[in-house]
This record gives structure tokens, C-alpha cells and sequence, in this order.
């Protein structure tokens, strides 16, 4: 489903993603884990096309498509979602007209009419059941005003009413109590299925407890330095980073 | 330039006079005695830096001082694009108001009079010669001036004590000619001690030819009253559009204005307000959508001279291509209007290197026990957002026309006339999405 070959990437000048190689399959979640500053959240964002970053070298196709050469729209409307890890606040459009608009513009991108208003409303009825999201929100500005955790749920809110083939969840756990965040995993759970994969960035292995990965990676300083299942993460929590550190510059 | 104009007036002062109402003559050789003296508004002055006229009153306006009847009924081929309004509806045609009135207009309540202000001048003289020209006459203003010289005639309207419209009034400027042309017009509003009225000033611009219309209005809002002005322009880029609109608000009333710019050629809108007795409620509010070579200046005055009064300002533009903007704030608060609580807020939006933007909160506080507040900014649309949005499929074009429509939300919000206020929306999306240069039910355009 994705593929990810010898990615370089910087950002004003100063490269963060120095030769990243991976490999996602349908049905599989990925955990990417590692310390500060080494490139985590830039890898979500250079495979959802931000502006901000530039790709100086290296492939990565999706669904044997050419990611790099499409917008950041034409990726999302292919299957990829990204849950922010800081969801921006965008005053004056209403989480109904934002959500109403993309649904849309993906169903334009393949070819389908747009949703009628009771079809809409119902999927929305039931995806806001499903991470058990205040009514009171989706008649809001989008994140506008939300609490850390209410932002989150609305990351996966959105992410279960695109229904995304490849989901990024960037930090999902950070900021969250334990409550909100069963509820968010329990969305995340309930949303796979054999067709669609995940890419899990976190830095605690607490979210993996309830998000069970089939694949656990170690990012440090640009690259993926180590792979393995999901007792790695146990035994990064046990251990730290500092030994991955050790062991990659000492070879 | 001022010399034709100064001719003009020399030789045909009588004719002005003998077809303008008699109220309107009193204080017109006297007007143009200071427009002799001060000329048009030139950037030299503080309060025109940002509005350049020098071009556009060097071109040879034509002016209609006989008053030669207007040969369209404008009831007949004008169609407003609010539906559902149910507004009472009256047409100022160039400079003069339509003199037959439309049985939509029947249901008027009792004591409530409209018309132009020469016929009402001669009905009901002791009214106009009552208000007519008391704030503009105070104006040392070249443009307020050069109307009072020129003005034949103008929309009125009277609203007896504690009587309520439920029904918006719509006056609707057109400008039509076949030569470049001018108008002047003076209207006079009078709402007495607890009456209610909403206005919808529209204008419109007909033919290809260059306009220039310099419309002053006068409005009087009694005790307890309540008045809201809306001034919605969508004129062609052929339009310079200067229009100055004074209110005295008497005390416990309140006033909202509201002008919005969604198409035009060079404008020019000053407000200013003079409150006049204590717990008055101001809110002047406003938006610019202008792209090519539109110009608009919104310059606004607000006088705090009692205590305990307070007032509101919002102003929004959206700035593309070569457009150029300005908003003045001007805030005045006398030495005895203490417990004044006055905000001040523009935010601009600037799409291009290109496009320009002044802005100048500009406050005088003499009393001591006040809370005022003024923000401006100047920015980009906001990057981060339209990142977001577009993650979610959502096109980087329909993106920013999100963003952009979300952003003059607020100013729109400002409209109480439901119908209104729906259509709005629509227009102003559909003027960011660049499908608008004209009212749709506007059949003489088509």
C-alpha cells in the first residue's frame, strides 16, 4: 500500500529525514516511536504534502501511485488521513459545512454525486456516536474552543467519516486522559479493517496498550534504526532511548 | 477642477434654485461660499490622505440642474435579488426620487412619511426646514459642501413617535446615462422619540459610462429610537461612489450601520456620529471585498459627548490584486462622557503583495473613567489552516473561499433583516468565488 524508499527531507534549510525507508501493507498498523526532534512528526507531514517541508530525495508510492507529485488535497481524496497532532482551530466554518465540504469534494474526486442531506446527517449521527462526541461540537467552528481531548476526538471523528485507507495518527495520545483516551482508540479499533493500515507516531507506549501494532519502529536522528513487534515498545519503556542511541552510534 | 464647478454655479445658481425645494436653498449659497473657499478634499488633508479624487473630478461630469424627468420606471424593470424582503421600496434614479410610489407601499402605518424631500417640503414644510442641513451645514468638508451647492433633491424619510416598521425601507440608488454623469443628493431621516426603522441603501450602476454620485445623508434618531442603516454598493469599476451619511443620536437610542462593498470602482464612505445624550448603543460595522483596481476608503467618526453611552466597530476587508483599502476610526470622548465603553476592531486580509491596506485607529480620550479598545491587523490567510483543510480533500482553492467567507462571517452577523442577511451570504460567496459583477434580478443589466 505504501512504500517508502531513501526519503530525505528538510525543513528551512536543515534536513530532518536523512534516507527513511518503510513498508506498510493493507491490515497492518505501524507504531513509530522515538525520541525528541527525530523527525516523527515530520515524516506525517512530508507523506501529507505540508508546504512547509521540502522532499530532496528518495520515492514514496501509494497504491503504486507517485505521492510526491500530488497536492496535499489529491492525497487525502486518494485515502490518506492525518490526525494532527495540534488540530488547528479555524474560526467562522462550521464543523457541519467543513465536514460536509470534504465529504464532498472526495466523493467529486471519484466520480460520485454529492451526499444528500439525510445521508449526511445520519453519517454523522452515527461517527459522532462512535467516539462519543458532544452534539454541542459539530455545531461549532471547527476546533474552535475544543479542549485537548474534544480536538482529538474530532481528529477521529473526521478520520471515521472520510474513512481513509491509510490513517497517520500523529501523537494522538498526547494530551489526553485516560478516559478520552480509551475513547479514541476504541474509534481507531473500531474503524480497521483488512483494507485499510495505520502509521501510529507516538513517544509513550501507554496509546499501544489499546492500539496493539503489528509492527513497532524505532525513528532516531532521520531514519528508522530498528523494527520489531510490539514487545519492542515494552522494552523501549523499560529502557529508554538511550541504548537505540548507543547502539547506532557505536556501529 | 473646482473652477468649472465654481462657474457652473455662478451662471446657473437660480436655475438650481428655482428647481430645487425652497429648505434646500437656505443654506446653499452658503455652501458653496465654503466650497469656493476649501475646494474638493485633496490627500493633503489628514482625513483624505488615502482617497486620491484628483483623476476623477477632472473628467466632465455631466449634471442634470433642470431636473428633466426620469424617462424608466424603475419599479418595472428593477428587481431586487433579496428574496423575501418585503422591503417598502422607493428609487432614487441618478439624483432624483422616483415620484410614483408602488402599491407594495401602501401598507405604511399611519404618520410615517417618504418621499423625495421637495414634495415633502411642500406638504409638510415645518418638518424639513426643521432638520434640513443641521449637521451637514456644521461640516467643514469639501464634498458635504460641494452637495449642499449642488443637491436638488433626496430621499425622506419621518417616523412619528413609538411607531415601528416592521418592514425594512429599501432606497435604491441607479445611475443611469449615456454620458458620463454626475449626482448629488441630499436625504434627510427623521425617527422620533421611540420609533424603529431599518434602511437597505442599494446602489447600483446601470450603464458603461463613468459615474460619480456624492450622496449626503442626514439622520436624527430621537430618544429611545432605534435606526439601522445597511449601505450595500455593488457598482461597476467605472463608479466613484463618495457618500456621507451623519447621525445624531439622542439619548437611550441606537444605531447600527452597516456597509458593505462588494463591487466597485473608487469609494468613498465617511460616517460620523455624534452622540448626543447618555446610554446610547453605536455599532458601525463593515466589509470590503475588492479586487482589479477597486479603492475603498471607509472613514468613521464617533463622538462620545455624554456619559454612559457605548460603541462598537468592526471592519472587515479582503483585499486581492491591485485593490487598495483605508479605514479610519475616529474616536472622540469629551471630558464628561465618563463610564464611555467603546471597542474598535479592522482586520484585513491581503491575497497579493499587490494590494494595499491603511488603517488608522485614531482616539481622544478626555474622560478619565473609560474602556476603549482598538486592534488592527493586516495578515495572510492563515497557512496552517489551509493545510488542515486541505488534508481533508478540500481543494486549496475552496480552501482559502472557506477561510475568506469565514472571515467576513462576523460582519454579516451584523445584519438584522433575515432575508437580508441570508442573501448576503450567498453574494458574498459567490463575490469571492469571482462569479459576481452585478445583482442578478437586475434586468436592465441584462
Amino acid at each position: 500500500m505504501l512504500e517508502i524508499k531513501n526519503l530525505h527531507a528538510n525543513i528551512n534549510g536543515r534536513e530532518i529525514l536523512k534516507g527513511l525507508n518503510l513498508t506498510v501493507r493493507p491490515g497492518e498498523i505501524h507504531a513509530i516511536m522515538g525520541p525528541n526532534g527525530a523527525g516523527k512528526s515530520t515524516l506525517s507531514s512530508v507523506l501529507t504534502g505540508n508546504p512547509a517541508f521540502e522532499v530532496t530525495h528518495g520515492e514514496v508510492t501509494f497504491e503504486s501511485k507517485n505521492l510526491l507529485e500530488l497536492a496535499p488535497e489529491e492525497r487525502a481524496n486518494e485515502g490518506i488521513f492525518l490526525s494532527f497532532q495540534y488540530p488547528v482551530e479555524i474560526p467562522g466554518v462550521s464543523m457541519v459545512n467543513f465536514m460536509r465540504t470534504a465529504i464532498n469534494e472526495q466523493r467529486k474526486y471519484r466520480g460520485l454525486p454529492p451526499v444528500s442531506a439525510t445521508d449526511f446527517l445520519r453519517m454523522m449521527r452515527e461517527k459522532k456516536e462512535l467516539v462519543e462526541m458532544d452534539n454541542k461540537l459539530t455545531n461549532r467552528s471547527v476546533n474552535e474552543g475544543f479542549s485537548g481531548g474534544e480536538k482529538k476526538k474530532n481528529e477521529i471523528f473526521q478520520m471515521a467519516m472520510l474513512e481513509p485507507k491509510l490513517s497517520i495518527l500523529d501523537e494522538t495520545d498526547s494530551g489526553l486522559d485516560i478516559d478520552a483516551l480509551r475513547i479514541v482508540a476504541n474509534g481507531v479499533n473500531k474503524l480497521k479493517s483488512p483494507a485499510n493500515a495505520s502509521i501510529v507516531i507516538t513517544h509513550y507506549q501507554r496509546l499501544l496498550d489499546y492500539i496493539v501494532p503489528d509492527f513497532v519502529h524505532v525513528l532516531y536522528d532521520g531514519r528508522i534504526v530498528k523494527s520489531g513487534t510490539k514487545e519492542l515498545a515494552l522494552e523501549l519503556e523499560e529502557k529508554g532511548y538511550d541504548w537505540i542511541k548507543q547502539e547506532v552510534e557505536g556501529k | 477642477m473646482e473652477r468649472q464647478y465654481i462657474d457652473l454655479y455662478k451662471s446657473y445658481s437660480e436655475i438650481i434654485k428655482n428647481n430645487a425645494a425652497q429648505a434646500m436653498n437656505a443654506g446653499r449659497d452658503a455652501s458653496f461660499a465654503l466650497f469656493d473657499k476649501i475646494g474638493f478634499p485633496t490627500t493633503n488633508l489628514e482625513n483624505y490622505k488615502y482617497t486620491d479624487l484628483k483623476e476623477v473630478l477632472a473628467i466632465d461630469f455631466g449634471l442634470n440642474i433642470q431636473r428633466l424627468p426620469i424617462p424608466v420606471n424603475p419599479y418595472e424593470v428593477f428587481q431586487c435579488d433579496v428574496p423575501g424582503i418585503h422591503s417598502f421600496l422607493y428609487f432614487v434614479v441618478n439624483d432624483a426620487f422616483y415620484p410614483v410610489s408602488d402599491k407594495r407601499n401602501d401598507a405604511l402605518p399611519e404618520g410615517v412619511i417618504i418621499g423625495s424631500v421637495s414634495d415633502v417640503a411642500k406638504s409638510h414644510p415645518e418638518l424639513v426646514e426643521k432638520y434640513f442641513g443641521k449637521l451637514s451645514s456644521t461640516k467643514q468638508d469639501g464634498l458635504v459642501a460641494f452637495n449642499g451647492a449642488f443637491a436638488q433633491d433626496g430621499f425622506f424619510m419621518y417616523v412619528p413617535k413609538n411607531v415601528q416598521l416592521d418592514r425594512p425601507v429599501q432606497l435604491i440608488n441607479i445611475m443611469r446615462s449615456d454620458v458620463d454623469f454626475m449626482a448629488n443628493s441630499h436625504n434627510l431621516i427623521v425617527l422620533e422619540a421611540g420609533a424603529k426603522a431599518q434602511l437597505l441603501v442599494c446602489d447600483h450602476t446601470v450603464d458603461n459610462v463613468r459615474f460619480l454620485t456624492n450622496r449626503v445623508t442626514e439622520v436624527f434618531v430621537g430618544e429611545n429610537a432605534i435606526y439601522e442603516h445597511y449601505k450595500l454598493e455593488n457598482t461597476h469599476t467605472k463608479t466613484t461612489n463618495l457618500s456621507t451619511l451623519l447621525i445624531d443620536q439622542q439619548a437611550s437610542s441606537q444605531v447600527l450601520s452597516n456597509v458593505i462593498t462588494l463591487h466597485n470602482g473608487l469609494t468613498r464612505n465617511t460616517i460620523e456620529i455624534d452622540i448626543n445624550g447618555e446610554h446610547c448603543e453605536t455599532t458601525l460595522a463593515g466589509m470590503v471585498i475588492g479586487d482589479k483596481n477597486q479603492q475603498v476608503d471607509n472613514f468613521t467618526s464617533i463622538l462620545h459627548n455624554k456619559p454612559n453611552c457605548s460603541s462598537r466597530e468592526l471592519f472587515k476587508y479582503v483585499l486581492d490584486d491591485f485593490s487598495k483599502g483605508a479605514f479610519t476610526g475616529k474616536l472622540y470622548v469629551a471630558r464628561d462622557a465618563q463610564k464611555t465603553a467603546a471597542f474598535q476592531t479592522n482586520k484585513n486580509i491581503l491575497l497579493q503583495r499587490s494590494a494595499k491596506m491603511r488603517t488608522k485607529p485614531q482616539l481622544e480620550i478626555y474622560a478619565d473613567d473609560v474602556k476603549c479598545s482598538h486592534g488592527a491587523t493586516i495578515g495572510q490567510l492563515d497557512e496552517s489552516a489551509l493545510f488542515y483543510m486541505r488534508q481533508r480533500g478540500i481543494p486549496e482553492k475552496e480552501a482559502k473561499l472557506l477561510l475568506m467567507f469565514a472571515f467576513t462571517a462576523d460582519v454579516i452577523d451584523f445584519i438584522r433583516i433575515d432575508a437580508l442577511k441570508d442573501r448576503m451570504k450567498l453574494l458574498v460567496e459567490k463575490r469571492l468565488r469571482g462569479e459576481l459583477s452585478k445583482c442578478e434580478g437586475c434586468v436592465i443589466c441584462q
